[in-house]
Formats: C-alpha cells, structure tokens, sequence
C-alpha cells in the first residue's frame, strides 16, 4: 500500500520534473531560434558593407557570381579614402564637433541634474520635468527655426553651429538619466559630506560623479552617438566640403550626380563606424547598467 | 570639546508640521546625552538642528558659547554618525576616514596618523584598504564612528547608529560606543528610540514626546522618579503597570488606595505627605511589573499581599512573567521561576508600594 502511493509520487515528480524541463527546452530553443533571426538581420548589412568595401569598382560593376563574395579581395578603397585629404577633414571635423558636444553636454547636464536632484530650488520638479519633456520634441521639427537661429549667429555653413545645436538634443535625455543616477544615492551621502567640509561643488566632484560613473558613462554613449551619426542638422547646415562632417561628407562626395562609388562608399561607412564601436565595446557592461539604473530610479 | 546648549528651538517644516515645539536642552562638556522617544516625536529633526543640516524656525543653538544658528555644518566642527552608515561607496576605508582632514587640508602623515589611531581604538586596522561594500554592517558602523573620530570634532552626533544591525552586534557595539567615549570624551548627543540603548550609554537621558521634551535626567533619576505617566510608561521593560485608583482613607488614620472593591492597598505613611491632597479623587496607579513579585510570609514596611488571578505564565529562565486582568487593566508581575503559577489559579504576590507612583489621570503628571 504504501509502496504505491510512494510510486504514485515518484511518478508524479517525474512527470513534473520532465515537463519542467521540457518547458526549459522549448524556451531555449525559442529564444536560439528568435535571437538567431535578429543576428542574422543585424549582421547582414554590415556583412555586405565589409564585402562591398573589399570589391574593386570593376568587380562591383561586373556583377558576376554571387553579390555577397569577394573575388578579388583589394584594400583599394580605404587606401584611396586614407589619403583623400576631403575624407580626412570630414573625419577631423566629426571628431572635433563630437569631442565637444560630449564636453558641452556633459558639463551642462551633469551640473543641471545635481541642482535640480539636489538643491530643492523653488521650481525645481517643474523644471525637471519640463527638461524631460523638450526631450520629447522631433529634431525634425526644430530645424527649421533653428535655422534662423543660426543664420542670425552667422554659422550657416559652419561645423560650429553643431556644437551650438547638437547639445541642445542630448542634454535634456543626458539630464534626464543622471537626475535618476543621483536620486538613487542616498541622502546621507551628501549631508555626510556636507559635515564633512565639503562645499557643494567638492561633493559633486568627489562624491557625486565618482559614485555615479555608470551613469555618466551611458549619459556619455548618448551624446556620442547623437553627435556622431547626426545626419538631419548637417544636412541642411552645412555645404562646403571644408566644413562637413562625416555623414554628410561621405554621401555628398562620393555620389557625383547618378554615379554611386559604392566601394568607397561602404569603406566610408565601415571606417566611420569605427569609432562608435570600439566606444561600445569598451564601455557595453556601463552602458547596460546605466540605462537600466536610470530607468527604474527615474 | 564643548558645550551645547538649545534654546526654544522650533522646528516647522513646510506644510505646516511642528516636529519641534520649542525645547530648551542644556548639556555640558564631556556628557553622553540620548535622546529617547517614539517614532515621530522630533528627535532626528533636533538632532539635525544642531549638526546644522536643518534650519530653526525660531531659537537658538549654542555649541561651545556661541550660537550656531546661521553657522553651516562643516564650520560647526561637529561629526555625525548615520543610521544607514552614509560611507562613501567608491573609497577605501582609509579615504573615508580621512575625506574629512583632506578637505581640511590636513598634512598627509598626521591624517595617516590619525587614522590609524582611530581604527587601532575601533579594531579595523585589518580592513583600511577595504571598499564599504566589502564589509559587514558592524564593521560598516565602525568605520562611520571612525569617521567621527578622526576629525575630534567639538560635538558627536548619533541618529540611531544600532538600529540597522541584528541584536547581538546591538549590544556589542553598544559596549563599543561607550568604550570611545570613554576613551575619548568628547560631547556627544545620541538619538535612538530603544530604551534600554539610552539607558546603557547615557549620562542623562531626554524623553522626547511629541515635539516637547517629557523630562530629563539621569537614567536611575527616570526609572524612580518619572515626571510623566508617559515618561513612567517609556522607560523600563515590561512596561510600568497602569491601574485606574482612588485614594481614600485607610486603616489606623492612614491612606490606601482603591483599585477595586477588593483590592485596595495602603499607601506607605512616608508616602502620607504627598498623597494627602488628593483623597477622594481618581487617580491611577503605576507600578512596575518587578515591583510586583511572589508573596514572602516575612514582609518589609511598605510590602502588601494581593492576589490576583493568573491569565498568562511566561517563563523566562531567569525570572517568570505572569499577566493578571485587574478590572479590565493589563496587569504584569516578574516573579521567581520557582514560584507556582498556573492560569486560572489565584496567585498571592507581594507589591512593594515604596516604589509605587501616583498620577493624574488627566495630564499624566506623576505627583
Ligand atoms: N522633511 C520633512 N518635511 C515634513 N515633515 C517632516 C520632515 N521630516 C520629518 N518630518 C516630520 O516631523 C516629525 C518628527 O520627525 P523626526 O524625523 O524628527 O522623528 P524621529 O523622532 O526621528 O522619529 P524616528 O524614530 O522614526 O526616526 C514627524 O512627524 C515627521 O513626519
Ligand atoms: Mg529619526
């Protein structure tokens, strides 16, 4: 008697126990399959770029064979746009304007989310939450009446008039994620060092930023990446090659009327990626943590 | 080292509230002052007042003969130690410990001197070079002592450093407070709303209620001589017995006091004097539970047999809790293990009236 109900048991569990691990199973796959499809679409184009990059205009014009193979592997297109010195502007340029739109928009935001997180101004809910709000305003929307802004400044066709614009897209998101990096550190931690001695500016520097580095970091990949892939306001700012950044550099040089050079173009592409992922790589694990952080503090 | 003294403090915050409804504290140099109360009645706000990180409404504060009032936190040469310890997370033990004196600019050897002097006292010699999240919390709270320390600050101010950590590491650390102080007498003010803590560490006590101080004193002058029935009720564990009495003549010219019908107890004649003025009125009767223990057949001046019926026994081990209902009134008495008590039974018990208290049932005043 009881030797069956144990029975019945141990078979109970074991179909419990199968179905548990059936489910495992299935999800598993599910997730291999799901991510699989998502690899394979992400990866394709920048596939294609790669292979595109490595043709010669011949081989690319021939079109023989499969499309997505290379023949005739030849570095042609990246020597040509390594020594084509419009290129190297367009890139000195990128960099210039990125460099400081990040310093723009980290000084400004970094100092706006601890005053408004942090000194409990009249006002202060009001205006971090309306900073949140211009975040939500189209780029595209805004290009036009910044457009009058900039031409009575006199920097229509100057790459300074990024700098002037491009903080004004990424401070107000960069605030937004570091008003919640700095809500999340407790209280205590600033009247700690207020008793400490430490003014309010030393408990920003030495306290505040330090303990919110993540934060800092993600807040840092957004304007980066504002700045550098920011196609819209260069377009319509900026038309001498002289003063053009990469984005706009690339298409508007290497596509002369109908004629599409596209190796070039795709070695472009692949050498202005550059910088973006190595920034990625080396900063993933912060960025990940610092969106998620900010998210739910926020 | 300094004195501190407040002055009609008022504290309101916005909205409205009276967490601090004008106290006036005096307290020497070298003393260990706790204030005590429940949760909410103002002890953290007049803490905060004197560490400066919250404005006064109205009053005065004084730390070492001058008033403080505009002075902000890190010119009032105070340190605080937080409940939630409020260690810097990114540095070292050591950087958190000389954070302070490295803002003070102090020369590089004495701050290292310092600091090593403070964690031989504290014991965390071991674990200088040690990010916060890498130690326990009493080693956490050590370190937010060592903090305080370092500086030699005129004042120390606790905000319930113990209340985060388990029992055990309560008391022990507790030992450890008293030890600095002892070690290193600086004035110190401490809040926590654990009774026995301010009992054990303190030279005198503040019973806060409310926004209003109750009393202040000594802990043996709050344990014999509440000034309040909620003082009376706050300080001792078991709480003081409460009893709806009336005082009335007694026998052989005396005084008694009536609790029930059948329960009516003499009042000690050193005790005449004092209850005189109220005979005939409704009072209630304080009493504490180890005031009220098993019945002796040699009994003392001032000792009366009364038996109650048993409701519930708790044994202890060292001593046994037995609760009474008398008249609707929760009633508990500490009485000898080896004593008989069973529920139901009545249990003859000993109440020694000497240690007896009077209030007015209206203000709660002790008279
Ligand atoms: N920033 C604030 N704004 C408004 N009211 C406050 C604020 N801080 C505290 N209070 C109120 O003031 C009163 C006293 O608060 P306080 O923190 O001093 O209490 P406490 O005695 O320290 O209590 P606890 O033991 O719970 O820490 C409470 O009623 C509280 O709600
Ligand atoms: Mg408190």
């Amino acid at each position: 008697m009881s030797a069956s109900v144990a029975d019945r048991r141990n078979a109970i569990a074991a179909k419990r126990g199968n179905s548990l691990r059936n489910q495992r199973l299935w999800a598993l796959w599910g997730s291999y399959i799901a991510l699989g499809i998502f690899v394979v679409m992400f990866l394709v184009p920048p596939f294609y770029t790669l292979m595109t990059s490595l043709k010669s205009s011949a081989e690319i014009s021939a079109q023989v064979g499969s499309p997505w193979l290379v023949r005739h592997p030849t570095l042609e297109n990246f020597w040509y746009l390594i020594t084509y010195p419009n290129f190297q502007r367009y890139y000195l340029n990128s960099v210039i304007v990125t460099i400081l739109t990040v310093s723009v928009s980290m000084v400004i935001s970094v100092l706006a989310a601890f005053s408004l997180s942090r000194m409990g101004f009249w006002g202060s809910q009001t205006l971090s939450t309306s900073v949140f709000l211009t975040y939500l305003v189209p780029p595209s929307l805004l290009f036009i009446p910044l457009f009058q802004i900039i031409g009575q400044l006199g920097l229509i066709n100057n790459f300074w008039c990024l700098v002037i614009l491009y903080p004004t897209l990424a401070v107000p998101f960069c605030t937004w994620i570091m008003i919640g990096y700095f809500s999340s550190i407790p209280k205590e931690l600033d009247e700690a060092a207020l008793i400490d001695g430490a003014g309010y500016l030393q408990m920003l520097w030495k306290i505040f930023i330090p303990v919110a580095m993540p934060g800092i970091i993600a807040a840092t990949i957004f304007a980066f990446t504002v700045s550098w892939g920011a196609f819209l306001y260069p377009l319509a700012y900026l038309y001498t090659s002289n003063q053009m950044v990469l984005t706009v550099g690339i298409i508007s040089d290497l596509i002369r009327g109908d004629v599409f050079q596209w190796g070039k173009i795709m070695a472009a592409c692949l050498l202005a990626s550059l910088p973006p992922i190595v920034i990625y790589a080396f900063l993933m694990d912060y960025y990940v943590a610092g969106l998620t952080a900010g998210a739910t503090k926020g | 080292m300094a004195e501190v003294s407040v002055r009609k403090v008022v504290k309101e915050y916005e909205g409205g509230v009276q967490a601090v409804k004008g106290i006036d504290l005096d307290i020497a140099d070298h003393e260990f002052v706790v204030l005590v109360g429940p949760s909410g009645c103002g002890k953290s706000t007049t803490l905060r007042m004197i560490a400066g990180l919250e404005e006064i409404t109205s009053g005065e504060i004084w730390i070492g003969g001058d008033v403080v009032n505009d002075v902000p936190p890190r010119d009032r040469d105070i340190a605080m130690v937080f409940q939630n310890y409020a260690l810097y997370p990114h540095m070292s033990v050591f950087d958190n410990m000389a954070f302070g004196l490295k803002l003070r600019k102090f020369p590089k050897d004495e701050i290292k001197r310092r600091v090593d002097d403070a964690a031989r006292i504290l014991d965390i010699v071991p674990l200088l070079d040690r990010k916060p999240r890498a130690l326990s919390g009493g080693q956490r709270q050590r370190v937010a002592m060592g903090r305080a320390i370092v500086r030699n600050p005129k004042v120390f101010l606790f905000d319930e450093p113990l209340s985060n950590l388990d029992a055990k590491l309560r008391v022990q650390m507790r030992t450890e407070i008293k030890k600095v102080h002892q070690a290193i007498p600086t004035t110190t003010v401490y809040v926590t709303h654990d009774q026995i803590e301010a009992m054990t560490l303190a030279d005198r006590v503040v019973v806060m209620n409310g926004g209003v101080i109750e009393q202040v004193g000594t802990p043996q002058q709050l344990y014999h001589n509440p000034a309040t029935r909620f003082v009376a009720g706050f300080i001792g564990s078991p709480a003081m017995n409460f009893l709806p009495c009336r005082v009335q003549d007694g026998a052989n010219g005396g005084l008694a006091v009536r609790i029930t019908d059948s329960i009516i107890v003499p009042i000690p004649p050193a005790r005449a004097d004092r209850y005189g003025a109220y005979k005939g009125k409704e009072m209630v009767l304080g009493i504490r539970p180890e005031h009220l223990f098993e019945h002796h057949d040699q009994g003392k001046p001032g000792w009366t047999r009364v038996d109650l019926p048993v409701d519930v026994v708790e044994p202890m081990g060292m001593e046994t809790m037995v609760h009474f209902f008398v008249d609707g009134s929760p009633v508990c008495a500490r009485i000898d293990p080896a004593t008989h008590a069973a529920p139901g039974e009545m249990l003859p018990l000993t109440a020694d009236l000497n240690q007896m208290h009077l209030m007015l049932p209206d203000t709660g005043r002790v008279v």
